[in-house]
Formats: C-alpha cells, structure tokens, sequence
C-alpha cells in the first residue's frame, strides 16, 4: 500500500511532493494543533481529514481536536455563521454568554494541548474565542476563516473582532473577504482532495450505471448543476437557460442538490423548482443524501457541461470540482469564480439566463472547442486548487510565523544534508 | 569547471492582504505612493506562482484590472508595458508606475472608475528559500534535473533572479558565465527566453529544450 503522499504523488507529480517534503523539514517534529466545530460533514472537515495525516507523514506532529457544546451554543454559532455572510441576525446576551461559557469549558478542557502547541489553527467563529481564554498559550495563533465575509453583519464583526484582532494572523480565501485587522491577513483559497471519493477517478461502468439509475440518456447532451436548492444558486435561472437552448439544440438538463429536510427555506426552493420545471421529461432533478459523494462524481463526470450559474458565491468547490473533471464550466461572475472560470479558457462567466443559454449553445456547437477548454480546466485545477497546494500553502505560512514578518525568508540546509 | 557549484534551490510563496483597495485610478495612485513594497512584487512577479492561464493579456496585476474593471484600455496598455526588471529597485518601479497614472489622470477628463464588488485589492507577499540540497559542478546535468524542479525552483533561478543579481539576468546563465566562452552560445539563447507571456510549466519546458540542443546537440559541448 502506498502512502498518502505517495497517492498524492501519482495525481500531482513527483516534483511537488519532494518540494512538500523540504518545506516542511525545519517543521519536524513541531506540535501544530488544529480547531474547529466537527469532525464529520462539511467542507473543513473535509479538508483537515486530509491535510492532518498529510502533515504527520510529513514528519510533523499535527493533532486536530473538536469544540464541543449544547443547542444553544450551535444555534449562537449558526446565528454568527449567518451574520458574517451579510444575514442581519442579531445574536440575544444569553446567547452570546452561552458561547463564551463554551470556549472557555472548551479551553479548559483541552488546555495542555492549547498550551503546548507550536502553532494553533482555529477555524471559523464556533472556537475563535479560544485565543482569548487560554492565558498560557506559547505558540503562534492563527485565525481560519472559511466564509465569505466579504459583507458581515458589522455588530456581530464587531463582537467577533475583539477575539481575532489578538491572534497572530488569519487567513481568508479571498482578498475581497479579508476584513481589516493589524495582523498579517494571509490569503489561502480552498481546494479539492483529488483523491477523495467526489473527486477519484471513475470508470465509464460506473458512471454509466449511476445515470441510467437516474433514467438520464447518455446519447443526448447533459448540462449539470450541482447545489443547494437555494435561491442563490438561482436554479430556475438555470431552467430558463435550459429552454432557450432547447429550442435549437436537444439537451437534458441535471439538478443535483442535498436533501432539504433540515432547511425550511431549501424545501420551499426545491418546490419552486419542481413547479417551474412543469414535469419535464428531460428536466432531472435529484435529491441526493449529503454523502452521495461517489453519485455526484459520476453525475459531473459524465456530463458535458457543468452550470454554476450562481447570483452570490463563496469560492465555488463546485467549479473546482466541474473543471477538475475535465469539463467546461459556464458559471455566474461573482465571487472566487472569477478565479477559476475564464472566458474562452475554460469555460465562461455569465451574468444571465440568456447568457448561459448562448454560451452552452455555442459550446454544443463546437465539441472541439469543449474538448480544449476541458484539458485546461483540469490543468487549471491540477496546477492550483488540489490540496497539496492548499498544504503548501500552509506549510509556508507556517515557516514564515515563525521566522518572522520579513518579505524574504531564507532558510539554512540542515548541517547533515549539506 | 566553473568556479563554484550551482545549488538547486526552491521557493514558495504566500500571499498577504495589505487591506489597501483602489476603486479608481486616483485611488490607485494614492495607494502605490505608500504600499508595502512587497506589493509591488507581488502584483509583478507573483502572478507566475498563482492561477495562470495561458496567453495572458497583460504582464501585471495594475494592467489587467485597468482593462477589466476601469476599462480604460489606453492606461491598461501603458502599465502592460512596463518591464519590472530594467528597474534597479522596487522603488524605481513604483515611481514609473505612479508616473504612468499620473500622465493619465492629467489627461483624462474623467476619472476611470470601477463597480462596487471590482476594486483593486492590494497584496503582498511573503517568499521561502530553501536549498534543495541539489547542487551540480557539469551543466550537461540539467538535462536530468530541470524536467524534475519544482516550479518554485524555475521561479527562483528564472524570474526571481532578475531582482538578485545587476546583470538583470538568470541564474543558469550567471553560473554558465563562470565557464567563460565555452557555454556562451547556450547562455545567449537563455537570455532571449521572455519570461513573459508563459506559465512556469511552459517556462520549464522551453529551458530544458535549450539545454537539449546545446548539450545534447553538441553545439556547445
């Protein structure tokens, strides 16, 4: 059995794994600890079930532990979610006692490991006032921000300022998200695991099996959106797409999202799109379970375009994911798809129903062109969103904490490699 | 022989916020008279180490956004011009770019604007050295090892080492210069590689090539 970076290597190439491996050599042995709300479900779990073995087979003793809390805690923590992506929620001082009480139980919990720690990676709001209540920390703290807070609630910012304005420094995803703090603010965008079960490679068997269970003819076009039912994500915008091009082109069109039954305004969208959809015979709409991961691999894959036609956007995984997988991506000009999708590249930015239409239709007419532009956005991906880039970059910003804020670091071969 | 060996190196790079944006092309000035001088890197050099797609329009950051967002493509093709690596410090280059705006705003009767959500956001960034380890005394080893280094490493020797040395040139050919004449030919083929308009990959493809046909070919052996 190989080792994981050994299956990274395989994916990525030779030379970026032996450049992991020296970057991450003045860290061995160092003791990194990493924060944040739950171990399962979600994309930063996701993320540190990889990035944390990865680091420990690179020689480096990364540990990840959980804050844990009540109804209340999770509820002031949804609410402070929510605020920082613009939402006005204000947040009662019970509650907020509830979360301070939370971290601080938290804390004292898990204080031998806070304290002992090199570096301490706290993501999101739910453990941000960790920082404050450990009084004996020795490492470098670094605040995560997974979220687009390119436009928060400015009370609850506020609030949550005064816990990450003491750290060390943070990291946001994009420059537009980073809110003004005396730290440094790094900048990390996400990445895709292509090793994970959304991601792997898929034989034609497979994939061919999972869209005949879904009754999706293989022999006619099939354009993709993979999402929330959410009105962001502006589905029935993609259905009108969907009938201009039909009117020239036969196409079938695919809408995947998570089961809604935990989100009352999810349902209500998912039941808009049913309507507008009108029983369309060529119109797939899926609820799939949030651990489908496989089916959605196989869904992207054997589509032939991939819709992100969204109206507000974080960084966009699915992109990533649509481009990984070989596939033009037409997608909505907003947010970290304007990192990702470029005109005539690799697909292209659209700001309407009408666009979608005639950038899908031009690219149906031209399989050739939907042949290069695939080849690039997997290389686009390969080259910059998987996540041995995403370690990379971690693994500098930890170098860099620790030899300080200067713009060029050198550092000295080890006397033994000399 | 040449009279030292030629050691491998490698970077990486990180990205930093500086918390400066621009909505407009005076804001634009107003900010690079005071910015962090990484940033000037940054936005020059740095594109080659983050998302790069092929054939870009224009050679930096300032250029591209002139073009997208202030769609003034007259001050876009003036900023696009400039070569960051006849400058003999980050300060002259700043200077020059600034003097660029300012002819611009002189002459214009409006001031270019972007939309809201479109503004220029100043980064920095912070660079890692480290030695590979790697080191060769016979240039005819690159053909082993440059289709095997890290695009940090081609970063380093090609496009970083401008700013290093005052010859305003590569590593490889500073290093090949220490043979005297006898890789003179090589050297100059290395020296008309641009920089510009490639990705590291292609970069990396297109310095192996040279070496194949000085080395291999015999040109230069």
């Amino acid at each position: 059995m190989d080792s994981l970076l050994e299956q990274y290597a395989k994916v990525v190439g030779n030379a970026v794994i032996d450049h992991l491996r020296q970057l991450a050599y003045p860290l061995k042995g160092m003791k990194i600890l990493h924060i944040n709300s739950t171990k399962e479900g979600g994309g930063v779990a996701e993320i540190l079930n990889r990035l944390i073995p990865l680091k420990r087979e690179l020689g480096i003793d990364a540990e990840w532990e959980v804050i844990k809390g009540e109804k209340d805690f999770y509820q002031c923590t949804k609410k402070m979610h929510n605020s920082l992506q613009g939402n006005r929620d204000d947040i009662s001082r019970s509650l907020l006692d509830t979360y301070e009480k939370t971290n601080l139980l938290n804390v004292e919990r898990l204080r031998t490991k806070l304290e002992e720690a090199d570096v301490v990676f706290i993501h999101d709001p739910q453990p941000a006032a960790f920082h404050h209540f450990c009084k004996g920390r020795k490492g470098k703290w670094v605040w995560r921000c997974h979220i687009d807070v390119s436009h928060p609630y400015r009370p609850i910012w506020k609030y949550l300022r005064e816990y990450i304005k003491d750290y060390d420094a943070s990291i946001w995803s994009l420059s537009t998200f980073a809110q003004p703090l005396s730290h440094p603010l790094y900048l990390i965008p996400p990445s895709i695991d292509p090793l994970s079960e959304k991601n792997v490679g898929l034989s034609e068997k497979e994939i061919s099996r999972f869209l005949d269970s879904w009754s999706i003819n293989r022999d006619i076009p099939i354009i993709t959106q993979v999402s929330r039912f959410d009105r962001f994500k502006d589905p029935i915008g993609v259905i009108e797409s969907y009938r201009l091009i039909k009117k020239y082109v036969p196409v079938q069109l695919v809408l995947a999202g998570g089961g809604a039954t935990d989100d009352p305004e999810g349902a209500q969208v998912l039941q808009e799109v049913k309507e507008f959809a009108n029983n369309d015979p060529d119109v797939h709409i899926l609820e799939l379970p949030s651990d489908a991961h496989r089916a959605i691999n196989a869904l992207q894959r054997g589509s032939d375009i991939i819709i992100q036609k969204s109206l507000k956007e974080g960084f966009g995984l699915t992109v990533t994911e649509g481009l990984w997988k070989g596939k033009p991506v037409v997608a909505g000009d907003t947010g970290g798809i304007k990192l990702q999708v470029i005109n005539h590249f690799n697909g292209f930015r659209v700001n309407t129903p009408e666009g979608t239409a005639i950038r899908i239709r031009y690219l149906l007419k031209h399989p050739d062109i939907m042949e290069t532009m695939g080849k690039n956005a997997r290389q686009l991906v390969l080259d910059n969103y998987l996540i041995t880039r995403h370690l990379r970059e971690y693994l500098t910003l930890v170098v860099a904490l620790l030899y300080g804020s200067k713009e060029k670091i050198e550092l000295k071969l080890p006397a033994h490699l000399q | 022989m040449g009279e030292t060996d030629f050691k491998i190196m490698d970077c990486a790079l990180i990205a930093i916020a500086t918390g400066e944006k621009a909505q407009n092309l005076r804001e634009l000035r107003d900010h690079l008279r005071d910015t962090h001088p990484g940033a000037l890197y940054y936005h020059f050099w740095g594109g080659l180490l983050r998302p790069h797609f092929d054939d870009p329009e224009f050679q930096n950051d300032f250029a591209v956004w002139a073009s997208r967002n202030l769609h003034d493509s007259k001050i876009s093709e003036q900023l696009s011009i400039i070569d960051p690596n006849v400058f003999d410090n980050i300060e002259d280059l700043r200077h020059e770019v600034i003097e660029i705006i300012e002819q611009r705003l002189y002459e214009t009767e409006y001031i270019p604007w972007a939309k809201t959500g479109q503004e220029f956001h100043f980064i920095r960034s912070q660079i890692v050295i480290f030695d590979t380890g790697i080191s060769l005394s016979d240039p005819g080893k690159f053909l082993d090892i440059i289709p095997k280094m890290s695009l940090g490493s081609i970063f380093y020797h090609f496009i970083d080492a401008r700013r290093r040395s005052h010859e305003n040139r590569n590593d490889f050919s500073i290093w090949l210069k220490t043979f005297g004449t006898r890789y003179k030919e090589l050297r100059e083929s290395l020296d008309k590689i641009d920089p510009y308009f490639t990705t590291l990959n292609e970069l990396r493809r297109e310095i192996d090539s040279v070496f194949h046909k000085y080395i291999k070919g015999g040109a230069n052996g």
